[in-house]
């Protein structure tokens, strides 16, 4: 069934979006919610479970406590108060990959609660509000063997591995969000944006949306302008980008026009996103008969955090990022817009951690919004997904302050380590793309543009310097780009004055 | 008989010691007596023959070289509801049939590093969710004193075991009297600790705030031995208790109870004829052996706890709706029993948890889980599960305030006498109220203790009195008791099982 | 509140909880349980709004282990039990509802 789509322009004209954004933090403590199974990735299938994450009968979960930990320093980089008592509760439903068939999770009494954030998009500010933060645990994996999707529909069998059940979750949930229609996309990208570069800054997490450390689940439902009364909400999950944020909540909307403009229901259900081409589509139906019988842990304390153990932690929280930026703007001596432009690419921590391997800010911002931004574009990825690290993109413009490359041989080194051909260094050897600069060479090459050139040869003898251009063009053409054109400028007038 | 099955734990641990017998002699001669009348009884579900013979060689052989903890070498019987590496833990059910767990509970881990030889698994109601050991998916067990009636439940296997002379020692649960009951029905010794008291990691969970392991044994002094081998902190098990376990077995040992001040609990006591619920002979034999309390200078008074009246309906919303949790886990997806429905050819995995389920749990199991799921679910949750929650915060307080008034309190540990095999089966209420006197202690997490104090005139069946204590206070309990034990021994000119039928194919 | 449940409602519980039960099962539930309901349904009327619900009988809070690695089981251990296996995973029948 394909659904019919109002553009989303013409959407806002008639509905406001409200929004509501759930985002899973993966937690990068060393063992696991309830057991100390180990948490590293790529291990074999089902070497890293326990009587606990297994759910074997008997078995009894033990909190861990650097998880608790890292829950209230995330609360409070949030702004929420911080629960004084609370528990774990269990949400009872069935799944294969839930061991116990309960989630030990949080229910009524969240960890942290009533909180806040601000997120800027394009220079202008806008608070989100955090109704909680809790914690809770992941499930195990299955592979779904047989069927032609892949997918779950259509297989055969599945093949589970309980490596990943039970690894700490910290579940964040915004209350509302309610701005201009036409911004609410950006605003949602940029809340989690924000969510990866406020709590990656907290060290607890490596919230990669491409490696599943950082989710999004992304709800939306429409209001008729003017009306106050809300509609009917969908979920959209497998949302794995920042760009599929933005894409996801300008489909619903778009989707939800449509069916509304259509004078029909819009279905309370959750949505799968694809990435292909931004659509979403209908998974299962999530109505509130989805009883989960949530009642408190009995095989688990409360937790109640003393208040001075959270002035303990908030002093070890890091600056502010508002306070931050500014600092930071500061010492690139980049302008607003300089700033506005690398935090509305997510590139903010990029650069700053190229600068840190010694690039100068203007460079290093320069390669992250240009050509990197350009190639993450064309991939359909976010910037810290692509294959090179800051450190990288700092060694090759190092190269070009050396001289031993040239801004258009840069691209090529790009090239090679996006390609994992190595190192810059590696690249250029393996290539063979460094600068010529040994004069012999050179020379060789301008008498040979000069040569063929007497034209514009004769031009730079009577003074006309703007031919230096094409006979540099010549000589770059022979050495195929590996010339510094500022020497080889330097001996064309050298010969020809 | 041999002479060695007779012995309680202390006298074995004694005669070992001094080379009087061997861990393997006396391991040998209980997997005979098992052999020769657990036919009749069927208290064991399985016995480790090689394995229980290897640890009580390794034992004595640990003896013989240097140092051993007291009770190295008495073998042990566990019930069903324990992990055990290498033997089967069914829990009573056919979805774990034959199911061996890849790890011990942390009680038979304690049991293993003492030294005591494990001689099998005994039989329980099925996720001991019961009170008669009818429930069981292999068959009833039966109680010695007279083979054609209930030996208790849930704990029926462990308590027949020790009654029949199959074990000195065994272990236990006790939910909601699983541990007492089966104890005061077949005249033997049951304990269920304060909460928290011994680690429940590898106990199978029925209701995680209530579940507690336990002593089964034929005398006070043993139960004491026995509790201080399993008892104290597990990192394993947050619900455990980080203190010293209390000194039960000096307490056992000191048997005073001079100046002690004991309540009788209104609420649980008055015969039929007067109007409560207890059977005449349960209430004759408690009132004598109250009697022999105040003469041996114990000051007795009644006292009353309002709330208890309401602990069996609190208990089975409680409970139930723990369990159905905890069950879930049993979805055929990992271990367990796994079917499809019939007739279906490609059956999807809840179609075969569903169908799974069906087939392995039993009737009062499915009956639990329902009720369970319905008293959690959304709209009822207040009324039910909520509400039973605040019935357990009155109790505690009526516990506390009695607490207040004196050091423990007394009342028969059952209604009734062991009842005949199928009477009640049919009849899940009638069963339930079997429990009404054990149940307040779980719903408060304080400690009981069981000890038998005579037959009944009516049915010449064992009758037993409960003592409770305040929480961490345990070692009350045992002092008490064990001068109770003394001063009716002393009435009977030896033990009350010295009173029990002998059984068919016993020596 | 009634202690009314109907037969339709054990079928919807039955659902929640994972368990195919028999027509006959389903009949005789809808006789056992309302009789049951009927018997605890009196904790509604024993504890006024003021008394705190009890979840732990322990009054103990903030029990925590540190996150250093314990052991795991081996693969051969955690699949003992498991119905059936391949290539070291569990094998499950196909799953039709997603989350």
């Amino acid at each position: 069934m394909s659904d019919t789509l109002v553009p989303f322009d013409e959407a806002i004209t008639r509905y406001d979006p409200v929004m509501g954004l759930e985002v899973h933090i993966e937690l990068n403590t060393a063992t696991k919610m309830f057991c100390g199974c180990p948490t590293e990735f790529g291990a074999e299938p089902n070497t890293q479970t326990c009587p606990v994450c297994l759910a074997l009968p008997g078995a009894l979960p033990v909190v861990n406590a650097k998880a608790v930990e890292s829950a209230i320093r995330i609360g409070l980089a949030l702004n929420c108060d911080i629960a004084e008592y609370c528990r774990f509760a269990r949400k009872n439903y069935f799944y294969p990959d839930m061991p116990k068939n309960f989630q030990t999770s949080q229910y009524d009494e969240p960890i942290a609660f009533d909180g806040w954030t601000e997120v800027e998009v394009e220079g202008e500010t806008f608070r989100i509000d955090i109704e909680r933060a809790h914690m809770e645990e992941d499930t195990g994996k299955s592979l779904h063997v047989g069927g032609s999707t892949g997918r779950i529909h259509g297989a055969e069998y599945s093949l589970v591995d309980y490596n990943r059940a039970g690894i700490p979750l910290i579940e964040i949930v915004t209350r509302t969000i309610e701005v201009p229609a036409e911004k609410a996309p950006a605003v949602a990208r940029a809340y989690v944006s924000h969510l990866r570069d406020l709590i990656g800054g907290l060290g607890v997490s490596d919230v990669r949306m491409d490696q599943g450390s950082l989710r999004a689940d992304v709800n939306l439902s429409l209001k008729p302008k003017g009306s106050d009364t809300l509609g009917t909400r969908s979920e959209t999950k497998n949302v794995n980008s920042f760009r599929s944020v933005e894409r996801a909540v300008r489909y619903e909307v778009s989707r939800h026009a449509g069916v509304l403009d259509a004078g029909e229901k819009v279905v309370q259900e959750t949505r799968h996103f694809h990435e292909s081409d931004g659509s979403t589509s209908s998974g299962r139906e999530k109505s509130d008969a989805d009883d989960y019988r949530y009642f408190p842990e009995p095989d688990l304390a409360p937790v109640s955090p003393s208040r001075a153990w959270v002035e303990e932690l908030r002093a070890t929280l890091p600056e502010p990022p508002a306070q931050r930026r500014a600092r930071l703007q500061t010492e690139w001596d980049f302008s607003d817009l300089d700033m506005r432009d690398t935090i509305g690419a997510g590139a903010l921590d990029l650069v700053a951690a190229t600068i840190e391997a010694g690039a100068s800010p203007q460079s290093a911002r320069k390669w992250w919004l240009g050509e990197l931004a350009r190639r993450a574009n064309e991939d359909g990825v976010d910037l810290d997904a692509l294959a090179i690290t800051p450190g990288q993109v700092a060694g090759i413009q190092s190269l070009i302050d050396a001289g031993r490359i040239n801004d258009k041989l840069a691209r090529q080194v790009f090239d090679g380590v996006l390609a994992g051909e190595g190192t810059p260094e590696e690249v250029v050897t393996a290539r063979g793309l460094e600068v010529v600069s040994d004069d012999g060479a050179l020379g060789a090459a301008v008498d040979q543009a000069i040569a063929d050139d007497p034209d514009a040869a004769q031009k730079i003898r009577d003074g006309k310097h703007q031919a230096v251009g094409a006979l540099i063009g010549s000589v770059m053409k022979q050495m195929r780009g590996q010339a510094d054109a500022g020497r080889v400028r330097e001996l064309i007038l050298e010969r020809l004055s | 008989m041999s002479e060695l099955t007779r012995l309680s734990a202390d006298q074995a641990a004694q005669a070992i010691a001094a080379g009087e017998t061997s861990s393997v002699e006396l391991t040998q001669a209980l997997l005979d007596r098992i052999e020769a009348v657990d036919g009749a009884i069927n208290a064991f579900l399985h016995v480790d023959a090689d394995g229980a013979l290897a640890a009580a060689k390794a034992s004595d052989e640990q003896r013989a070289s240097g140092a051993t903890s007291y009770l190295s070498g008495v073998p042990i019987a566990v019930k069903d509801v324990f992990t055990t590496v290498g033997q089967p833990t069914t829990c009573g059910s056919k979805i774990l049939e034959g199911w061996i767990p890849p790890y011990d509970a942390t009680v038979v881990a304690k049991l293993r590093a003492a030294g005591l030889p494990i001689l099998g698994k005994t039989n329980m109601d099925e996720f001991a969710m019961g009170s008669s050991t009818e429930h069981s998916a292999y068959g009833p067990t039966r109680n010695p004193w007279d083979t054609d009636r209930i030996p208790g439940g849930s704990g029926g296997g462990s308590a027949a075991a020790v009654a029949a002379f199959e074990a000195p020692l065994a272990l236990g649960t006790d939910t909601g009297g699983s541990i007492r009951q089966p104890g005061a029905v077949t005249g033997t010794v049951g304990v269920k600790p304060t909460y928290g008291g011994v680690s429940r990691y590898g106990l199978v969970a029925m209701a995680s705030s209530l579940d507690q392991a336990g002593p089964v044994t034929r005398t006070v002094l043993d139960a004491a031995l026995l509790h201080e081998v399993i008892a104290g902190h597990d990192p394993m098990d947050s619900t455990s208790i980080d203190a010293p376990v209390p000194a039960v077995v000096a307490a056992a040992r000191r048997a005073d109870v001079k100046g002690l001040r004991i309540g009788l609990v209104r609420e649980l006591q008055g015969s039929v004829e007067s109007g409560g619920g207890f059977q005449a002979g349960v209430q004759a034999r408690f009132d004598d052996a109250v009697g022999l309390l105040t003469d041996a200078g114990a000051e007795v008074v009644e006292v009353s706890c309002p709330s208890f009246v309401h602990g069996i309906a609190a208990y089975y919303l409680v409970m139930p709706s723990e369990a159905s949790s905890n069950l879930a886990r049993f979805d055929a997806m990992r271990y367990g029993l796994r079917v499809g429905p019939e007739g279906v050819d490609d059956p999807s995995a809840e179609q075969v948890m569903a169908a799974s389920r069906d087939a392995g749990f039993g009737d009062e199991v499915k009956r639990r889980i329902i009720l369970g799921t319905y008293a959690l679910s959304s709209g009822y949750y207040d009324a039910y599960y909520g509400s039973a929650q605040k019935v357990r915060t009155l109790i505690a307080r009526d516990f506390a305030a009695a607490f207040e008034q004196v050091d423990l309190l007394v009342s028969p540990t059952s209604p009734v006498t062991a009842w005949p095999l199928g009477e009640k089966s049919d009849d899940p209420l009638a069963m339930y109220l079997a429990d009404v006197a054990t149940i307040p202690a779980n719903l408060a997490g304080v400690p009981g203790l069981s000890l038998p104090v005579g037959l009944a005139d009516e049915d010449q069946m064992p009758v037993g009195l409960q003592f409770l204590a305040p929480a961490m206070a345990d070692d009350r309990l045992y002092n008490a008791a064990a001068a109770l034990e003394g001063l009716l021994e002393d009435r009977w000119g030896g033990r009350l099982l010295d009173q029990a039928p002998v059984l068919e194919g016993a020596r | 509140m009634s202690s009314g449940i109907s037969r339709a409602d054990v079928e919807h519980l039955a659902g929640l909880a994972r368990i195919e039960l028999s027509d006959a099962e389903l009949d005789r539930l809808a006789v056992d349980l309302p009789a049951i309901l009927e018997h605890v349904a009196v904790v509604q009327r024993a504890a006024g709004d003021d008394v705190p619900a009890m979840s732990h009988p322990l009054p103990v809070d903030n029990v925590f282990r540190a996150d250093e690695v314990r052991p795991s089981l081996t693969p051969e251990e955690a699949l003992s039990g498991a119905p059936e296996s391949d290539q070291q995973r569990f094998g499950v029948p196909k799953i039709l509802g997603e989350d």
